[in-house]
């Protein structure tokens, strides 16, 4: 019935709905829609008490606590690969943080915008330790593991044929098989995207055992996704995201964000926790959105050691997702 | 005069009778069979022991994390400590005493379904009534209860909702259809065969598919049209088309005589459905009837295809969790068992219901 009610109405405004910024929508529902993995370690994934935890979760908190003040006002949609854009371009969904590879084909011809990246992802290698290989370059002849018809198959010729190097793939239809296969040493080596190698890592009797070698042969870039057209919205999201990181630089975490909003004198921390300038308002959010994303969930390195960091079954080193200084891709522009 | 004394009967000789006998007679009867039998012991030798010694030899039962799995069984600590969000999924844990109830209530339905004495009108009562009573536990909003939208549903008790909806909304749908494929006016027959065709015609994956991904954008932006609601229409959609078919098998057995007799007797067209025909079509069609709704009840595990969390999807989401990696056979197993016993369930009913109906009425 209610749903019903919510039907009628909804077809009653569908002017003034279709013409309303996303983010006027968002606070009057007072619940983000965020469209996740249906499970991906580390990244989308339920604990045994039904809650929804990781990276991509994570972000959807932040992104809820920037706009409505509260990171648990979220309701995650679980998307298939096939769906996850239909469910956006429809509005069933506000956001899509779902390990989405940001492409140009993706960007240009979908109606979508990319508002960043949160994790840099790419394909690359596990290996025995016991193989005693360092680097990639060094697999000629080689056998691989690879599940059949995804884009890793593709990546993988292109890059052996690039370097002169011969392989043999053997081909599964489920990570399950893949996994299996190697962990019982029908190949050599088990190449997929860095971040699903972790999580097969774990599956190992022993998994210290195995190395992920540090050779990446594809881009990944996976970040969350706005409709084109919104850019009140696009903005926000973006600023959510580089806020994060100008958090981790700065050295601001959730544990001492109430501490540098009163006493720090560093004048981007202030304008970024809201002490001084409009930095929040800007962007349709309350002064003090950043400082609640950051009491709430955490800068970016707290995201990221509280789900797949070293204190994770994962052990993901942090790698190009470091920041700048710290040799890896994180940059975000200054708050001024 | 001598006496004719009655000996005691002798027993059969050893040979025939007892546990030897029954191995020769059923076993060793030829060479064939003894070759057969040996074939069948030396499968059951390689099959059996490491299944014992994976289910509970070697299987770990005690304790409360995926470390504490040390054996190299099966780790049946996962399926415990997942053992409430397999069933309930999101559903909130103050709250799943309202899942509780409705899953009670859902048997004792069946059970008044399947005991004799219970009068016909409290059966049906209760079979409608369940549905109604059913959406407002579960999603409340109403008398003080907590509204809980379905996205938080989940687990077991989201596949019994679907499996429930579409059983019964798509049984009265679907004899609507076979009626009309058999109707004498042109346009029904015509529009119901057009119908069950198309419906027949594609996979439940394309239907489910179309209700989450297509239907969307013929809608305005931003309205949100529930999902399970999107998929429980697909669902009792294609479940009637195959119910009609079932019924029309069964339509089609019955003999010319009953449709005149009735005719015959001045019975309007419903009256003689109602009274004369479909009771003897249903019997007929039951055994189909029931072989579709157990496939119906196994196909709700398609609805993982648009991000419901059944009890399939909600078990695959939990071998991704990052401290439980690398379990999913336990979870696929205990997701086999479940589905088994429900199936089993449904299909010792039927065969119930058949020998109660039985009317011996073969010719």
């Amino acid at each position: 019935m209610k749903k019903l009610l919510k039907l009628s109405t909804a077809v009653a405004m569908i002017t003034t709905l279709s013409m309303a910024g996303t983010l006027d929508d968002v606070k009057k529902a007072g619940t983000l829609k965020c469209g996740v993995n249906t499970g991906l370690p580390g990244f989308a994934e339920a604990d045994s008490k039904g809650t929804w935890r990781g990276m991509d979760v994570d972000f959807c908190r932040a992104v809820a606590a920037a706009v409505l003040g509260d990171a648990k006002k979220v309701k995650y949609v679980a998307l298939n690969a096939k769906e996850r854009f239909t469910a956006l371009q429809s509005g069933e969904i506000d956001i899509l943080a779902r390990n989405t590879t940001w492409t140009n084909t993706r960007d240009t011809t979908l109606g979508l915008n990319f508002a960043g990246v949160n994790y840099y992802d790419g394909q690359g290698f596990m290996v025995p330790k016991s193989l005693g290989v360092k680097s990639a370059k060094e697999l000629d002849n080689a056998t691989l593991c690879i599940q059949s018809g995804t884009t890793t198959e593709m990546n993988l010729a292109d890059y052996f044929r690039a370097n002169g190097m011969k392989f043999k793939a053997i081909t599964f239809d489920t990570n399950e098989q893949v996994d299996n296969a190697f962990f019982s040493g029908r190949c050599d080596i088990l190449t997929s995207d860095q971040s699903s190698l972790y999580a097969s890592r774990t599956k190992a009797t022993d998994p210290s055992k195995y190395i992920v070698l540090p050779d990446v042969i594809s881009k990944e870039p996976l970040g969350p996704v706005v409709r084109q057209g919104d850019d009140q919205w696009f903005n926000a999201i973006k600023w959510i995201l580089n806020a994060v990181i100008t958090a981790e630089e700065k050295g601001i975490s959730s544990k001492n964000v109430d501490d540098a909003a009163k006493n720090s004198t560093d004048p981007e921390v202030r304008r970024l926790l809201g002490a001084e300038g409009t930095m929040g308002k800007n962007i349709g959010l309350d002064g003090d959105a950043f400082m609640k994303v950051i009491k709430q969930v955490g800068n970016y390195g707290e995201m990221f050691e509280n789900n797949i960091g070293e204190n994770t079954p994962l052990k993901i080193k942090r790698g190009l997702n470091a920041l700048w200084d710290n040799g890896g891709l994180l940059y975000s522009p200054p708050f001024r | 005069m001598a006496v004719y004394e009655l000996k005691p009967t002798k027993q059969p000789p050893l040979s025939e009778r007892g546990a030897i006998a029954w191995i020769r007679h059923n076993l060793l009867s030829s060479p064939f069979n003894i070759l057969f039998t040996i074939l069948s012991l030396w499968i059951l030798y390689i099959i059996i022991p490491p299944m014992v010694k994976w289910f509970v030899l070697d299987a770990n039962f005690v304790g409360n994390s995926k470390a504490e799995c040390t054996g190299d069984g099966a780790c049946w600590i996962f399926i415990r400590e997942k053992f409430k969000i397999f069933i309930y999924g999101f559903y909130p844990e103050s709250e799943q005493w309202r899942a509780n109830l409705t899953m009670g209530l859902g048997a004792l339905t069946v059970a008044l379904a399947v005991i004799d004495r219970v009068p016909r009108s409290i059966k049906i009562a209760s079979i409608l009534m369940l549905p109604v009573v059913a959406i407002i536990l579960l999603s409340g909003g109403y008398f003080g209860l907590a509204y809980i939208e379905t996205n938080q549903w989940g687990g077991l008790l989201l596949t019994l909702v679907i499996a429930a909806v579409g059983i019964v909304l798509s049984f009265p749908i679907g004899i609507l259809f076979a009626l009309g494929r058999q109707s004498k006016l042109p346009i029904i027959k015509t529009l119901s065969v057009f119908y069950i065709e198309l419906i027949r015609g594609v996979p439940l994956i394309t239907v489910l598919f179309m209700a989450s991904v297509v239907l969307p954008l013929f809608f305005p932006e931003g309205m949100d049209f529930d999902k399970l609601i999107r998929a429980l229409i697909g669902i009792t959609l294609f479940q009637a088309a195959y119910v009609a078919e079932n019924i029309r098998g069964g339509l089609q057995a019955i003999p010319r005589g009953q449709y005149e007799a009735s005719e015959a007797m001045g019975l309007t067209y419903w009256k003689r459905m109602r009274l004369v025909i479909l009771p003897q079509a249903i019997k007929v069609a039951i055994p189909n009837l029931v072989g579709s709704f157990i496939s119906l009840f196994k196909d709700t595990s398609l609805v993982m295809i648009i991000g419901l969390f059944d009890l399939l999807s909600m078990v695959t989401l939990t071998t991704n969790d990052r401290d439980w990696l690398g379990l999913s056979t336990e979870g696929f197993v205990f997701v086999a068992i479940i589905y088994w016993i429900f199936n089993y369930l449904m299909s010792r009913y039927s065969k119930n219901l058949e020998k109660k109906l039985d009317t011996n009425n073969k010719d």
